[in-house]
């Protein structure tokens, strides 16, 4: 807050009721955010009745049944490594395709180039569960039906129109200038990048990465479609959660929340640990 | 190596790997939205437009849009603009931000029916402080804007977190001596925020609000939970086609259409955001 | 009885015998049945369990489920061994794409459901498997509200309407529910229950004086309705949390209700209207497609599946009760017992007036069921002129008879070629 060391004394109160609506907006942000997810967590912590019951209770009664009941569901650890698998490989497809893209689009004029953003635009633009059949046929044909690897192909085509735009966005804002000077002091265009431009946008690189992983993660049809024996999570789950009795509704969103929730948490530090270069 | 290939070398992989995984099977479903009997036909596409709901859902889906996506932006670019400014606590509140990114629409439709539902949590708390005796039905058909206004309320919780990441990102990317400068001239934040962040954060805003707006066309599932069968958007009636009437031609068609106005959309974001070309080799 | 106990033994025996030494792999169960997640387990632990193998039982969204069947289908390849689903979405299917079922030698005790089962060719194309139905529930606390002289077990239309009225006038607030939300299964009520009862047919009443009545009934209805119903697909949340006292809703659709608080609910045969106690099974079938991988494996679990000790199991895990003759057991869920006497009193009904499922249909199942939603939601929701509605409805309607071809089914007279409307 720069702005308050430089302010007149006779704007130090108006600057302190900025200040006041300030937080105040931050923090009522932030309980706009979580209010909702601690709704769930007291559904899923509350006993079946509890959860049909009205007026509800706003503090979790601690009720682990609903919790226990997917504990010993048969087949969940092994859904959840499966899904993990795919979204960690999805991350890395979708990054290692995708960012060279963007660079192109943001540092060269070539002809198609729009037609190519389209393109990649378009990608988003259909609804995928009308693609999973000819998909389905193509992927029992080649071997790679029922295996994560495959999976992760299908995720990557999702993730990777957010690979491209973001990184797209961010080479754009990063200005030539600094990629020429590195050139003119004798880089080859290779090593420029790597010390110049590559920290600065890997948080944009972090950012398309959770982007992937979320998406493979709470991605249902084509898992449903697409695996058998090496079902994820959410196909495991989602796919009967919309008829199941309501507490464990609540616990099922819960427990695939949770895993997304973690995942942001950890790449946050590195995400943001990168902002001071950024911002230098 | 010459450098006119180079891009054509970099965009190499992602147009292999699209057009294997995307394109392919694009190209076969597209085709049954005009293959009739007797040769290609526009059957399809007459017969989902002369349906009744058809007018319905697709008012109810660019509606939608509409709505949600600018207080989106307004909402992401506030929340970005709070980061950046941000001392101590900037990482907790960003990652707090951004955590219904992680939250598929399908868990989200479960979380706020729980919150609207005649005997969910709005209704436990009015009920609690009084300000109503019995619990409302707010989602029933005789108060479609009090549905509609769940959904969008739904939807902005859903889906702002995505801009915001965009939308922060790029804000990073701004450097400050820009500020600085402007605040030795005695600029006041809102023009800052106007002459300097705005136009610099121009290819971020491009960025977000095209994949928003696309992302919004295809809403459904948020939809389904909250509206019920009150709100029909283009995504639902587009399964129905496919799993409930196992008619794929028709399917396809209503797919086509609603990637005609991602396409619109999306080349009218492009033209009015146009990144200058100064950033461009 | 006892003779088709053996040769289910024998044949499953049999089967075993020969594929023993091969089969090693499981057979993979791929069904839209007993989808939600305590169903699904109880039927992995409590059905399939003590079948000899493997088997690995999968319920998917009837979207997913479509979709990895065509696509195995299309490849020549598959993976699945074993397909369950309703009626009415394996009539949607091929009949070429169903291993024929005939030499297995099993059926319903039903003719009835052993015909439906042939979907329209020489063979059995689908083996049923369990069926379920329709019935009433109500929250006890409505019971006083009853209209005089009104016996739950033989409400009218008429009643029932007045029943929902004094409890809207009672409680302030409307106490019905219908199941209209998206996945709901509002339109077996119009096919199977408003219309036999008011029109004595489905099809061919489909726009008649009758129809009108009908629908004005409903209108009437729906006055004293929860109008948050456009949301609801399981009534049995409603009737737990008490947004609904009185609910029409799929017997497993009502289960849970029963189960957690069996003392504070009651269920009851559907109302009669002035052609009788309309009201229609539910029908779900087992099936081979072509692609299983092995088929010996996937006719010896259709044979295990068909068993009554498994038909038992199966009824306490998914709440469908038995296609073949069974003694049923004393222990059974609070859901069953209420539902099935419900069933039972439904049936026996002296003005009973059973519907059966649309047949013949094929893959126009899903537009036959469109035209009564429309139906519903426009005369209903949109508040459109009945008459109006009804011609316009009409026309969709013969379009879909014409096109599939398909013959009238009770309680339409039967007809020569497609079932006319009238």
């Amino acid at each position: 807050m720069t702005a308050v060391d430089v302010a007149a004394p006779a704007q130090a109160s108006t600057v302190k009721t900025g200040r006041f609506v300030y937080i105040a907006s931050v923090f009522l942000l932030c309980a706009w955010v979580l209010v909702p997810l601690y709704f769930l967590l007291i559904n899923t912590l509350s006993s079946p009745e509890a959860v049909t019951s009205f007026p509800k209770s706003f503090v979790p009664e601690f009720n682990l049944g609903s919790l226990e009941f997917f504990w010993n569901f048969s087949g969940i650890l092994n859904a959840i490594k499966n899904s993990v698998i795919v979204a960690v490989l999805t991350m890395i497809i979708s990054i290692a395709v995708g960012a060279p893209a963007g660079y192109a689009l943001s540092r060269f004029d070539f002809r198609g180039r729009e037609l190519f953003r389209l393109l990649i635009l378009l990608t988003r633009a259909f609804p995928l569960p009308l693609l999973a059949l000819p998909r389905a046929v193509m992927f029992i044909r080649s071997g790679l039906d029922d295996t994560v690897f495959g999976l992760a192909l299908v995720h990557a085509t999702l993730a990777i129109p957010f690979a491209v735009l973001i990184t797209f966005s961010l080479f754009s804002g990063i200005p030539l200038e600094l990629e020429e000077a590195a050139w003119t002091l004798g880089c080859d265009r290779l090593t420029a990048f790597r010390k110049v431009v590559l920290p600065l946008i890997l948080p944009g690189i972090t950012a398309s990465a959770i982007f992937a992983f979320v998406i493979s993660w709470n991605e249902v049809f084509a898992a449903a479609v697409l695996t058998i024996e090496n079902r994820t999570l959410t196909a495991f789950l989602l796919a009967s959660l919309a008829e199941s009795p309501l507490y464990l509704k609540f616990a099922g969103g819960f427990i695939l929340v949770v895993p997304a929730l973690i995942f942001i948490f950890a790449v946050r530090k590195y995400l943001f640990a990168m902002w001071g270069i950024a911002n230098r | 190596m010459n450098v006119r290939y180079l891009p054509y070398l970099l965009i190499l992989p992602v147009t292999l790997f699209l057009c294997l995984f995307f394109i392919y099977p694009f190209v076969l479903v597209s085709q049954q939205a005009f293959s009739g009997p007797e040769g290609p036909t526009l059957e399809h596409f007459r017969e989902v437009v002369s349906y009744w709901k058809f007018p319905i859902s697709l008012q109810n889906t660019l509606l939608l849009a509409a709505v949600v996506v600018p207080i989106q932006l307004a909402l992401s670019l506030l929340m970005a603009t709070m980061v950046s400014r941000m001392g101590k606590g900037r990482d907790l509140v960003l990652y707090v931000w951004t955590i219904p990114l992680g939250i598929s629409d399908l868990a989200a439709g479960i979380i706020w029916l729980a919150i609207f539902e005649q005997s969910g949590f709005l209704n436990s708390m009015l009920y609690g402080i009084g300000a109503v005796s019995e619990p409302v039905n707010f989602l029933s058909y005789q108060n479609p804007a009090i549905v509609f206004l769940a959904i969008v309320l739904a939807e902005v919780w859903r889906a702002t977190a995505i801009m915001l990441v965009i939308l922060v990102a790029g804000i990073g990317l701004i450097p400050k001596e820009y500020y600085e400068a402007a605040e030795v001239f005695g600029a006041s934040p809102w023009k800052r925020f106007v002459k300097i962040t705005l136009p610099l954060l121009r290819p971020s805003l491009q960025t977000a609000l095209v994949l928003r707006v696309i992302l919004a066309f295809e809403v459904f599932a948020v939809v389904a939970a909250l509206g019920g069968t009150l709100f029909p958007v283009l995504m639902s009636e587009t399964y129905a086609y496919q799993f409930d009437l196992l008619n794929s031609n028709a399917a396809a068609a209503m797919a086509l259409i609603i990637l005609g106005i991602s396409i619109v959309s999306t080349i009218v974001i492009l033209r009015a955001l146009r990144v200058p070309k100064g950033a461009r080799v | 009885m006892t003779y088709s106990r053996t040769l289910t033994g024998a044949v499953a025996g049999l089967a075993l015998l020969m594929t023993g030494t091969v089969v090693s792999a499981e057979t993979l169960f791929w069904s839209t049945q007993a989808r939600p997640a305590e169903e699904r387990q109880a039927m992995r632990d409590g059905v399939l369990d003590k079948f000899g193998s493997e088997v690995d039982y999968q319920p998917n969204e009837n979207g997913p489920w479509l979709t990895r069947l065509q696509a195995e289908l299309k490849a020549n390849d598959g993976t699945i061994g074993l397909l369950g689903g309703l009626h009415g979405e394996l009539a949607a299917l091929s009949a070429d794409d169903l291993v024929d079922l005939d030499t297995l030698g099993l059926s319903a005790d039903s003719g009835t459901f052993n015909e439906l089962a042939k979907l329209g060719a020489e063979n059995m194309q689908y083996i049923p498997w369990m069926q379920a139905s329709y019935i009433m529930a109500a929250n006890k606390k409505a019971l006083e509200h009853l209209p005089e002289g009104a016996d739950i077990n033989a409400l009218t239309y008429d009643q029932l309407i007045e029943w929902a009225a004094n409890v809207h006038e009672a409680e302030g607030r409307p106490k019905f529910g219908f199941p209209a939300g998206p996945k709901g299964l509002k339109h077996r009520f119009f096919q199977g229950y408003l219309y036999p009862s008011y029109t004595d047919g489905v099809v061919r009443t489909f726009a008649s004086d009758k129809a009108v009545t009908a629908w004005e009934k409903f209108r009437e209805l729906w006055e004293h309705t929860n109008p948050a119903s456009t949301n609801f697909s399981f009534l049995q949340e409603q009737l737990l949390s008490e947004d609904v006292w009185i609910a029409f809703d799929h017997t497993s659709r009502l289960a849970q209700a029963f189960n957690e608080r069996p003392d504070d609910f009651v269920a009851f045969p559907a109302p009669a209207g002035p052609e009788g106690r309309g009201f229609m099974p539910v029908l779900a079938g087992i099936a081979i497609p072509r692609t299983a991988p092995d088929m010996d494996a996937a006719k010896s679990l259709v044979a295990y599946l068909l068993e009554p000790e498994t038909q038992i199991a199966t009824l306490k895990a998914t709440n469908f009760f038995p296609v073949v003759a069974v003694e049923l057991p004393d222990d059974l869920p609070p859901a069953v017992k209420a539902s099935g006497e419900a069933i039972a009193k439904m049936s026996s009904a002296p003005d009973a007036n059973p519907g059966l499922l649309p047949a013949g249909l094929g893959d126009m199942g899903g537009d036959f069921n469109r035209v009564f939603v429309d139906t519903f939601e426009r005369i209903v929701l949109a508040g459109q002129p009945i008459e109006r509605v009804l011609e316009d409805q009409k026309r969709r309607l013969a379009t879909i008879m014409e096109r599939s071809g398909a013959p009238c089914w009770a309680p339409d007279a039967p007809s020569d070629g497609p079932c006319p409307v009238e």
